[in-house]
C-alpha cells in the first residue's frame, strides 16, 4: 500500500493562509487509513485541532469534513461535490494521487495536500511501516529471492552489496538493514546462493519514471 | 595477456611489486594545489589515484585533477563512482579521460551522499561497480558502448576495481568480487588493512578462487598518526575494520607520527609476503607528505622505470 504521514500542523496552517472562511478536509478510506495518516479518525482529529486554533485566533472559520472510499477514483469524488462547491479551500488527507485527482475533478477549487506521501510499504510493527517497492515497472524479485535490491539497497545495486555493509547494516544508517544481507540470507536458506553469482546487466529504466509519466491501459478487459 | 595501455600495467606485468598512492583534489579550483602534491610524490610511487568526490564531498573533478598531475609526470588512476553520473555521463567521461592520455581507471559504487555535505542530493546509481567494470571493458577491448554503438577510436584504459576484505556478508562479497573479475577487472585495490589476520584469510579465499592469477591485487594501507582519526574510521567510515589493539598501540605511543610510519611499514612487509599480493596502495588521508618516507622505510625506493 501507499504509506503516508501527516504534515506538521504548523506547516498545514501556514499553507492554508488567511484568505479563506470555509475549509473542507477530505480523508481517504484506503491506504492512508491503514497508515493512520488520512482516514476518518485523522480527519476528525485534524479538524478539531484547527477549530481550536482558529477560535483562539478569533477567526471565524467553518470546517467541514468527509472521508471517501478512495480519492483516486472519480466515482467516489462525485459524492462530495456539494461540500467542495460550497467551500473556499479543500485540504486533502489523501496521498499525492488523491490530491491531484481531486484537483482534476474540481478544476475551480484550490486543493491542498495535508500529507507527505512516503512510499510503497508494508506494516512491519505497531504503527510502523517500511518501504518494500519503488514501482520500477519491471519486477526482478524472482532473481533476488523475493527481496528487492532496487528498493532495499540504498544504492539500488544489482550485483551484490557495496563495501559499506557491515554486521547486516547499511552504511547509510545502522537502523537500515542491508538489503543485500537479506537477499544473501534468503538465498542461503533456500539453497540458491549460486543464483546470486549471475551477472545482472544494467537495468532498463524506461518502465520507471525515466520513460516519462506512466500510463497503464488494460485492453483485455475493457475494450469493446 | 591483455594489451598494455598503461605504465602501471607494464610494471605489474614485468613482475614489479608496485606502489600506488592516493591524492584528494581540493575543494576549489587551484591547479597548483595538485601540482605541489604531484611534485612531492614524483619518483616515489608508480601511480596515484585521484579520488572522485570522496565521501560525497564536492571537489575538483577526478579527471581534471588527474590531467594536471599527469602533466607533472605522474602516472594517474582516475576514479569513477556510480553515485553522480549515469551511464551516459560515465562513458562520456571515460572517452574524455582517455583522450587526455589518462590510462588507468578505478571503478567504484561510491560512498552514499549521506556521508557528505549535500545530504539532500539525488543520487544516480544507474550502473553498479560491476556493470561499470564491464562497460569500461567492452569500451576498451570490444570498442563498443553499452548501447552497442561501435567506436572508431575506443578508449585505452587499464581497468581496476575495489575489493573490501572486511565487508559483510563475506560469502556474498566474494561472489561480487568474482563478478568483477568476470566483468573484466584487471587490478584490485583493497580497503585499508588494519586487521591483517582477516586480510590473510581473505587472500586465502581469493587464492582458492584463482583470482590472484587473473587480477593484480594491491593491498590498501592507510597510514595514520592520530588515535582520533582511527576511532572515527572505526565507527563512522563505511567498511573499515580496525581492531582495538591497533587503537591501544597508538594510545600508548609517545610519538604517534613515528608509530604511524612504523605500523604502515610493518603492514607493507607483512602483505608483501602474502602470495598473490602484487603491490600496495597507500592512502594517507591528510598526511600525503608521509608517502615518500614510508616508501623509503619499506625499502621500496627507488621505483622501477618503464617506457
Amino acid at each position: 500500500m501507499i504509506v503516508a504521514e501527516q504534515k506538521k500542523i504548523t506547516e498545514i496552517i501556514e499553507m492554508l493562509g488567511d484568505d479563506f472562511e470555509t475549509l473542507f478536509i477530505v480523508g481517504c478510506g484506503t491506504c492512508v487509513t491503514v497508515s493512520m495518516a488520512g482516514g476518518g479518525r485523522e480527519v476528525k482529529a485534524l479538524a478539531e485541532l484547527l477549530r481550536l486554533y482558529y477560535s483562539e485566533q478569533k477567526k471565524d472559520i467553518k470546517i467541514e469534513t468527509a472521508t471517501v472510499k478512495r480519492q483516486c477514483d472519480f466515482e467516489f469524488l462525485d459524492e462530495i461535490e456539494e461540500e467542495v462547491e460550497r467551500t473556499d479551500l479543500v485540504l486533502s488527507l489523501g496521498c499525492g494521487v488523491g490530491v491531484q485527482h481531486l484537483a482534476e475533478r474540481y478544476p475551480d477549487r484550490v486543493i491542498l495536500p495535508g500529507l507527505n506521501t512516503s512510499f510503497y510499504g508494508a506494516t512491519t510493527g505497531v504503527g510502523e511501516w517500511s518501504e518494500r517497492c519503488i514501482g520500477c515497472g519491471n519486477c526482478v524479485l524472482d532473481k533476488y529471492m523475493g527481496v528487492c535490491p532496487v528498493a532495499r539497497c540504498s544504492k539500488g545495486l544489482l550485483n551484490g552489496p557495496c563495501g559499506g555493509s557491515q554486521d547486516g547494516k547499511c552504511e547509510v544508517n545502522p537502523e537500515i538493514d542491508c538489503g543485500w544481507e537479506l537477499i544473501y540470507n534468503r538465498a542461503v536458506r533456500l539453497g540458491k546462493l549460486k543464483e546470486l553469482a549471475r551477472y545482472e546487466p544494467p537495468k532498463d529504466w524506461q518502465t520507471y519514471r525515466d520513460g516519462g509519466p506512466r500510463k497503464l491501459v488494460n485492453t483485455e478487459y475493457f475494450d469493446g | 595477456m591483455a594489451e598494455i595501455y598503461s605504465r602501471l600495467q607494464k610494471k605489474l606485468e614485468a613482475g614489479h611489486f608496485v606502489v600506488c598512492s592516493e591524492m584528494g583534489p581540493p575543494i576549489g579550483a587551484d591547479p597548483d594545489f595538485i601540482r605541489n602534491k604531484a611534485r612531492m610524490l614524483k619518483g616515489y610511487v608508480d601511480a596515484v589515484n585521484l579520488t572522485d568526490n570522496q565521501t560525497a564531498i564536492v571537489r575538483m573533478s577526478s579527471i581534471a585533477a588527474a590531467k594536471i598531475a599527469s602533466d607533472e609526470g605522474l602516472e594517474m588512476i582516475i576514479q569513477a563512482t556510480c553515485r553522480d553520473r549515469n551511464r551516459i555521463g560515465l562513458q562520456s567521461d571515460i572517452l574524455g579521460a582517455s583522450a587526455l592520455g589518462l590510462r588507468n581507471i578505478l571503478c567504484l559504487s561510491g560512498d552514499h551522499q549521506s556521508f557528505g555535505m549535500d545530504k539532500g542530493a539525488k543520487n544516480v546509481f544507474d550502473l553498479d561497480s560491476v556493470q561499470l567494470v564491464r562497460t569500461v571493458h567492452d569500451m576498451v577491448h570490444k570498442g563498443v558502448l553499452l548501447n552497442g554503438k561501435e567506436m572508431k577510436s575506443p578508449p585505452k584504459m587499464f581497468i581496476g576495481a575495489a575489493a573490501n576484505p572486511f565487508a559483510d556478508p563475506f560469502e556474498m562479497q566474494m561472489l561480487k568480487l568474482m563478478k568483477k573479475v568476470e566483468a573484466g577487472a584487471q587490478f584490485f585495490q583493497t580497503q585499508a588493512i588494519y586487521n591483517l589476520d582477516k586480510f590473510e584469510y581473505w587472500m586465502e579465499e581469493v587464492r582458492k578462487l584463482g583470482i590472484h592469477e587473473r587480477v593484480y591485487i594491491l593491498a590498501g594501507i592507510l597510514p595514520t598518526r592520530s588515535v582520533k582519526a582511527l576511532k572515527i574510521m572505526k565507527n563512522h567510515v563505511a567498511g573499515m575494520d580496525i581492531p582495538d589493539a591497533v587503537i591501544e598501540r597508538f594510545e600508548k605511543s609517545d610519538d604517534p607520527e613515528a608509530e604511524g610510519v612504523e605500523m604502515a611499514v610493518e603492514t607493507i612487509e607483512r602483505v608483501k609476503k602474502i602470495e598473490g599480493v602484487r603491490g600496495v596502495h597507500l592512502m594517507p588521508v591528510m598526511w600525503e607528505k608521509i608517502t615518500p618516507v614510508i616508501v623509503e622505510k619499506a625499502s621500496l625506493y627507488p621505483r622501477p622505470e618503464v617506457d
